[in-house]
């Protein structure tokens, strides 16, 4: 941009190599020193890298012969790190993953496939012990390529208070109840003030809607655009409908100048988030402020959700497969996994450590479990995020009334579908291979 | 006679080409050699699946050009950037003429100090400095507003309303980047012969007459040089909007080099982002050639 980032640049362009040369060096020395200790290189980002390290500590003096070296990341970096470390082969031996980048780093190459090894030792790594949806989101063309390590989905945030005011004693369980509530607490709120809050910029919610009635997406494995299907649809015009009815600001979160303040004031009485927001929620509403979580509405009965979350993944071209499975195993231990949650407040992926009393006892996590038990994952495309942050616009475009529902759904359909022609073209070359 | 046989053998350098050759290999190893693999690599569809197997990547002509031009978020980032170069770029340029002739003037005392301190903003990291402008303008925190409450002026969400999030990026860059083309203008005002300005005075002309008349056309060859220099610098606007706004909120600080950075690093579409840099390399040079043409003849 400007001649001082340049001049930085050339400097760094100077620096550069000499400092990897130094590294590599370095690299060279240590590893002869250490003979006979391995080192495991392991990335983690943003609080959990940081909450990762102490773990490392206690993991290295229960194997002495392993050295574990964490590199913190920070989540905004994370993905382009990655694949640039992909790009030039200087991947990491194990790392943490968001759940919905696995089918692009699987169709990459750059992981390690970990059925045969969670066949071996099922003891350490119960597969039946994880929640089935979050589970299925490190599954690609019927091979696992990660092992859960938290869990996120998102849930109803609600003013009891409000509600109860407003005559609704219990979380709606049904679209229908949902809305009726919505109008209901909106009947006693200030003018101006909308009973839900769902972000525009998100694309969670859109999204949620439509797998909660049903529908797939994407078709064809995953080399089609579904978002005019009926079940879609359904899903989409309900929420539309939730902006035009004005139950639901048509604001994206950067104009709203604080979540918290909104609710606490009362402006907003239904909040669809996630677990991240359980810490905030507590530590900056009033105590006055009564409030609670609840599983979502559904169109017939409870909806589901989707599976999101971080798993730990082994690389493909890490020589050290089996201290990094000692690793994996070491971090899924549930009274663990319960300690972990205990400092970040990450929810753990496996069922038994949700009967530690940590997380049993406490009042805003009982909807997270039910939940978790109702969660479903997005399609296992590389493509994912892009089509998704489509979905989002779409969706904001309806919202804000530039387009019918009909039009931003099959704007929608043709944008993915071009999206999605490498992808046809990627399976045709390989079933013409065959 | 021998000494030409010698020549015709051995067909002699001329001893110049050595001297450049250092610099020149750097040129086409660093510059030259990576424009033309990304030219090559806008005609196709380079992507995360060619990264895996570079097999994958295809020839697709001039398809990214079209389906660039035709996505909404390009022409939004075309504005975004002409916004920020046609208000930041002359405020710069203002700002800075402004200094020089505040730190150049005879009256002024400490102006080695006074230039060191305008001149501060330029050196510092933008990073650094972008971190710390994100706290002035917090909506509840900030110095700004807490000035502007002081003038009575309500609260701006600066980095956080569409409409005020590019005259805020645009103020930092202003304040970060007038140091340096406010010595190219001091050294300008320097080259003035002072008897331009006597001759004037003696004539009676007012100071502004002779800052109309004397400094403006004898400043005509710089002025050109820092505003060419500062428009292709605005023009590809990255950090400010990368570590502030994110190119939020609602895309409204998207320029089209972070448009591009997304393209290509975040989708690592590396095909459509080639495509985005070369139609910024076109946009620039038609800005320079427009500039040329109605700049003053003297001037070029």
């Amino acid at each position: 941009m400007d001649r001082g980032a340049l001049l930085a640049r050339l400097r760094n362009a100077i620096w550069l190599p000499a400092v990897a040369a130094g590294l590599l060096l370095c690299g060279g020395c240590a590893r002869g020193e250490a003979s006979g200790t391995q080192e495991l290189r392991v990335w983690a980002f943003g609080a959990e890298g940081e909450a990762l390290a102490p773990l490392a500590q206690e993991f290295e003096r229960q194997n002495p012969g392993i050295r574990v070296r964490v590199q913190q990341i920070p989540w905004t970096a994370a993905h382009e790190k990655l694949l640039t470390a992909y790009v030039g082969g200087a991947l990491p031996d194990v790392a943490q993953l968001g759940n919905t980048w696995i089918p692009e780093f699987a169709a990459l190459g750059a992981l390690q496939a970990l059925d045969s090894l969670v066949a071996h030792d099922s003891a350490a790594i119960p597969l039946a012990d994880y929640f089935p949806g979050v589970l299925a989101t490190n599954v690609v063309d019927d091979t696992l390529f990660g092992v859960p390590w938290y869990v996120d989905t998102r849930v109803m945030f609600y003013r009891t208070d409000l509600l109860r005011a407003a005559g609704v004693t219990s979380p709606p369980t049904t679209w229908a109840a949902w809305r009726d509530a919505l109008v209901r607490v909106r009947a006693r709120q200030e003018p101006g003030s909308y009973p839900a809050l769902l972000p525009l910029n998100e694309w969670a919610q859109p999204v949620i809607f439509g797998l909660q009635a049903g529908a797939p997406l994407l078709a064809d494995h995953g080399t089609l655009a579904a978002f005019r299907d009926p079940r879609f649809r359904r899903g989409f015009e309900f929420y539309i409908q939730l902006f035009k009815d004005r139950l639901a600001p048509p604001l994206a979160a950067t104009q709203i100048a604080s979540v918290f303040q909104e609710f606490g004031a009362g402006r907003t009485a239904a909040y669809i988030t996630g677990p991240w927001n359980v810490g905030e929620f507590r530590k900056r509403l009033p105590a006055s402020v009564e409030w609670n979580t609840a599983p979502l509405p559904g169109p017939d009965s409870g909806g589901v959700s989707l599976a999101g979350g971080s798993s730990i993944v082994i690389m493909r071209k890490s020589g050290q497969r089996r201290a990094a499975w000692k690793l994996l195993a070491f971090l899924a231990d549930p009274a663990r996994q319960a300690a972990f949650f205990v400092k970040t407040g990450d929810l753990p992926a496996r069922r038994s450590a949700w009967d530690d009393p940590a997380l049993a006892g406490d009042r805003y996590l009982a909807a997270f479990r039910t939940q978790l038990g109702r969660v479903v994952p997005s399609p296992a495309v590389p493509e994912i995020e892009l089509i998704v942050s489509r979905v989002a616009q779409a969706a904001e475009r309806a919202a804000r009334g530039q387009q019918t529902i009909d039009d931003a759904l099959a704007g929608l359909d043709a944008d993915v579908d071009q999206i999605l022609e490498k992808r046809r073209w990627m399976l045709a070359q390989r079933g013409a291979a065959r | 006679m021998r000494d030409t046989d010698a020549r015709r053998r051995a067909p002699r350098i001329a001893p110049g080409w050595w001297f450049v050759a250092p610099a020149l290999t750097l040129i086409v190893v660093f510059f030259v050699g990576p424009v033309i693999a990304a030219l090559g690599l806008s005609f196709t569809d380079f992507d995360l699946y060619a990264l895996a197997d570079p097999r994958a990547a295809r020839w697709v002509g001039f398809r990214n050009y079209a389906r660039v031009l035709h996505e909404p978020l390009f022409w939004q980032a075309l504005r975004n950037t002409l916004y920020f170069a046609i208000v930041g770029g002359p405020l710069t340029v203002a700002a800075s003429l402004g200094a020089a002739l505040l730190v150049n003037a005879r009256t002024l005392r400490w102006k080695a100090t006074a230039r060191a301190v305008f001149f501060a903003p330029f050196v510092t990291t933008l990073v650094a400095v972008a971190i710390v402008w994100k706290y002035l303008y917090h909506p509840r925190y900030g110095l700004l507003n807490w000035l502007l409450g002081h003038l009575g002026i309500p609260q701006i969400d600066w980095l956080g309303d569409p409409h005020w999030a590019m005259p805020a990026i645009i103020l930092l860059a202003t304040w970060k980047n007038f140091g340096y083309n406010m010595l190219i203008f001091i050294a300008g005002l320097q080259n003035i012969p002072r008897e331009l300005h006597e001759a004037a005075a003696l004539d009676g002309a007012t100071p502004f007459q002779r800052f109309r008349h004397v400094t403006i056309p004898m400043l005509a060859p710089t002025m050109f040089f820092v505003v060419i220099v500062t428009m292709i610098g605005y023009l590809q606007l990255f950090t400010e909007p990368y570590v502030m706004t994110q190119g939020g909120p609602l895309r409204a600080t998207t320029s089209l080099v972070l448009y591009m950075y997304e393209e290509g690093f975040r989708w690592w579409r590396l095909g459509v982002a080639a495509g985005i840099a070369f139609l910024l390399f076109i946009l620039i040079v038609l800005f320079t050639l427009l500039q040329r043409r109605i700049s003053p003849r003297g001037a070029v």
